[in-house]
């Protein structure tokens, strides 16, 4: 039997890498893949803490985190492969045209 | 039913202000028949009264629950007395007849439409004025007739001396409504409540003492001195002749005016509270009725005579509430109405006939390019001279009697000085009038040579014999003080609260009452006379260069208007003026704009170095959503901890 802290552990180190992908990426679809890496590292917490606790709260909200990164992959996509169409481009940095 | 009465013309002030533009030559049409509707429910009210015992005239009651907030609750309640039911066919019979005098002098006016519906608002107001049951209501048709009063006296608004006459109404009455307001105030906190029966009624059975039994009715003295022109607060009403002549006759003559008069006989118990009270009535009254008839004497215009005119004659109507304030009898206050009613139909016949005459001289109003008008306008001359003979107090006219008996009433309470007085201006009014009879219909005409003075129309002429038949018996309503028909009428609403007897009637040095009534209409004989001397006979002018001689100081003072209007200029409105130049240039322009500006321009230098963060980078943003998640995580550790 595996410890829960090992869990915690994996779903941590997911979480920073993800984090830190998207903060020294400039790929736009990388950065995304880094957001989905964050969002399932807090799912691999929530249900280690279902499993701690006895409970199933956290399980249900990892359905709900299912459904809105579903929904938002389709938005954030579709909003990228615009961008991609007229600029050619997917670096994040060059997309900073709304700012003061 | 009772709302039937203020209702109907205020549904007619609607609907003409709503169509002005299209009602055209009709409006005058549907305003006369609204206020006429009006006249005839009063009627109807009135016959009601008169099938009841003398002991229970008084019908009506709450109408809606107004203002219900907390504890203060205030009803619109409307009630019909013998008082009221008094004043409601004065202002309804003789406004009816003044709406329709005014289709005819209106009739090439383009605003007719805006005219009529205002004259059917003031209508409205007034007669909520008179309804009232309830002080709040009182005072919502109060300040309804005074923002009528500023609307018709700057009627013809692009002339800027009508313009600076409505605006000084409107501040001057303001200052009386003041007073008024805080009077309610503590009406409200004295007895709990504004309707009028329970205050009487509360006020009759435990009477004030201190400060605040003078106090209150002082107060609603200057409410009344504002809105009936006396002093301090009468500089408004010469002035509003600048509006259309009926407007003068309807609202600064025979009605509005009288309003001040109504309230001191309405809420005669509170008044009777304090002598002080009382007395200063008498004695605002009596000093404003010398005083304007002594600037009436020497006025050459002719709506300037009859303002002053009917300044001096609401002061007579003070002495007289306020004697029977004074001596807390109820035939004072009967004497006050009476003449109320009579100095109505004469007055608003005299301005009347004053506005036929300016529309015969190309609205011309200054006496002295009149005269000897009488033969090109008969009947208007005519019903002028009924009018001036009526206010002059000549028997058997209508004027006579009010004036005699507000006269007895004043020496039979005790105020033989009031009375010596009393008749010195009587004197004077019959003296004045003539001076402006003689001016304007009698002697040579000095009309402009391009001017052709001609009658009015049929429209005008009727309804100013119509006003003279009232005003020649207008005095049967009341033939003796002690056994009149309104004194019999009028009695039971004034032996409520505080009351004594009446006393046994009294006269100067103990002469049978007709030889002193023959005295009174002898000295008003006399001053006519003395007028015709002086500006009729043969050897007027000379006359009247010798008296100037003797009195020439007098004269130019009277001229002046004693200063009254420069007084107040440096006393009150100079400094008012410097006050608010200040305000606004200083205090208003630097300070309060000042930090409004001044915050907004520091947010605005603030947003300027902080919109700097907004780089529109992703990352950036990123990166610091990162930080604060993991500031607020480390803040909740250190906290557990």
């Amino acid at each position: 039997m595996i410890p829960d802290t090992w869990y915690l552990v994996l779903s941590a180190l997911l979480f920073t890498i993800g984090a830190v992908g998207v903060l020294i990426r400039r790929n736009v679809i990388v950065m995304f893949m880094c957001i989905e890496l964050m969002l399932n590292a807090v799912n691999l917490s929530f249900v280690t803490f279902d499993r701690m606790l006895g409970g199933v709260d956290g399980q249900i909200s990892v359905f709900f985190v299912l459904v809105v990164a579903a929904a938002e992959v389709v938005v954030g996509l579709a909003i990228i492969v615009g961008i991609f169409r007229r600029r050619a481009s997917a670096d994040a940095d060059q997309m900073s045209m709304l700012k003061w | 039913m009772l709302l039937l009465i203020p209702a109907i013309p205020l549904a007619g002030a609607v609907f003409l202000l709503i169509f002005r533009a299209k009602v055209g030559r009709f409006a005058g049409a549907i305003a006369s028949s609204a206020i006429g509707g009006s006249f005839f429910v009063s009627l109807i009210a009135w016959s009601e009264l008169l099938n009841r015992p003398a002991e229970s005239r008084a019908v009506g009651g709450r109408v809606f629950e107004w203002i219900a907030a907390g504890s203060f609750h205030a009803d619109f309640t409307l009630r019909v007395d013998p008082l009221t039911a008094v004043m409601l066919l004065v202002v309804t019979g003789v406004g009816t007849l003044i709406h329709i005098y005014s289709i005819g002098y209106m009739a090439s006016d383009e605003r007719r439409g805006t005219f009529f519906g205002y004259l059917n608002l003031f209508a409205a107001s007034m007669l909520v004025l008179v309804l009232a049951g309830n002080f709040l209501v009182l005072f919502l048709g109060w300040e309804l007739v005074g923002l009528c009063s500023f609307l018709l006296i700057s009627f013809w608004s692009h002339r800027p001396s009508a313009a600076a006459a409505g605006k000084k109404a409107f501040i001057v009455n303001r200052i009386g409504d003041f007073g008024f307001l805080i009077a309610l105030f503590l009406i409200q906190k004295t007895f709990g409540t504004l309707d009028m029966v329970e205050v009487f009624a509360r006020a009759g059975e435990s009477p004030l003492t201190g400060s605040l039994a003078t106090a209150i009715p002082l107060l609603l003295l200057l409410g009344c001195a504002g809105k009936s022109a006396q002093i301090p607060l009468y500089i408004w009403l010469p002035d509003a002749m600048e509006g259309p002549t009926p407007v003068s006759a309807l609202i600064h003559a025979a009605t509005m005016v009288t309003a001040g008069v109504y309230l001191v006989a309405r809420a005669h118990v509170l008044f009777e509270q304090s002598l002080i009270a009382g007395g200063v009535v008498v004695g605002i009254g009596i000093a404003t009725a010398l005083l304007a008839a002594a600037i009436a004497i020497s006025q050459d215009d002719i709506k300037r005579v009859l303002a002053y005119s009917t300044v001096s004659q609401l002061g007579y109507m003070f002495v007289a509430v306020g004697t029977g304030a004074l001596s807390r009898s109820a035939l004072p206050y009967v004497a006050g109405i009476f003449h109320l009613v009579t100095h109505a139909f004469f007055k608003a016949l005299l301005f009347l006939g004053a506005g036929s005459v300016m529309h015969a001289v190309g609205d011309e109003t200054d006496m002295k390019k009149m005269g000897g008008l009488r033969k090109a306008l008969p009947v208007t001359s005519l019903t002028f001279i009924i009018g001036w003979l009526a206010i002059s107090g000549v028997p058997p006219l209508s004027g006579f009697f009010s004036k005699e008996s507000i006269l007895a009433a004043a020496w039979e309470h005790g105020l033989p000085w009031i009375w010596v007085l009393g008749v010195i201006v009587a004197g004077m009014t019959a003296f004045y009038m003539s001076r402006q009879v003689f001016l304007t219909f009698f002697g040579e005409s000095r009309v402009a040579a391009d001017v052709h003075p001609h009658e009015s129309p049929p429209v005008m002429t009727r309804v100013l014999q119509s006003l003279a038949l009232l005003a020649a018996v207008g005095g049967l309503l009341n033939l003796t003080l002690h056994h009149g028909t309104l004194s019999k009428w009028l009695e039971p609403v004034f032996t409520s609260g505080v009351h004594i007897e009446a006393t046994e009637a009294a006269t100067p040095l103990g002469l049978p009452e007709v030889v002193v009534s023959a005295f009174i209409a002898l000295v008003s004989l006399a001053a006519i006379a003395l007028a015709y001397r002086l500006y009729l006979a043969p050897g007027a002018e000379k006359a009247r260069t010798r008296l100037k001689g003797s009195l020439g100081y007098f004269v130019r003072l009277s001229q002046k208007k004693f200063f009254v209007d420069e007084l107040y200029n440096s006393l009150f409105v100079w400094p008012g003026k410097v006050v608010a130049r200040i305000a606004a240039f200083g205090i208003d322009a630097k300070i309060i704009d000042g930090a409004v500006n001044g915050a907004a321009k520091a947010v605005g230098a603030a947003a300027l170095r902080m919109r700097m963060t907004q780089s529109g980078l992703v990352r950036r943003y990123a990166m610091a959503m990162l930080t604060g998640a993991a500031l607020i995580v480390a803040l909740f550790v250190v906290r557990v901890r």
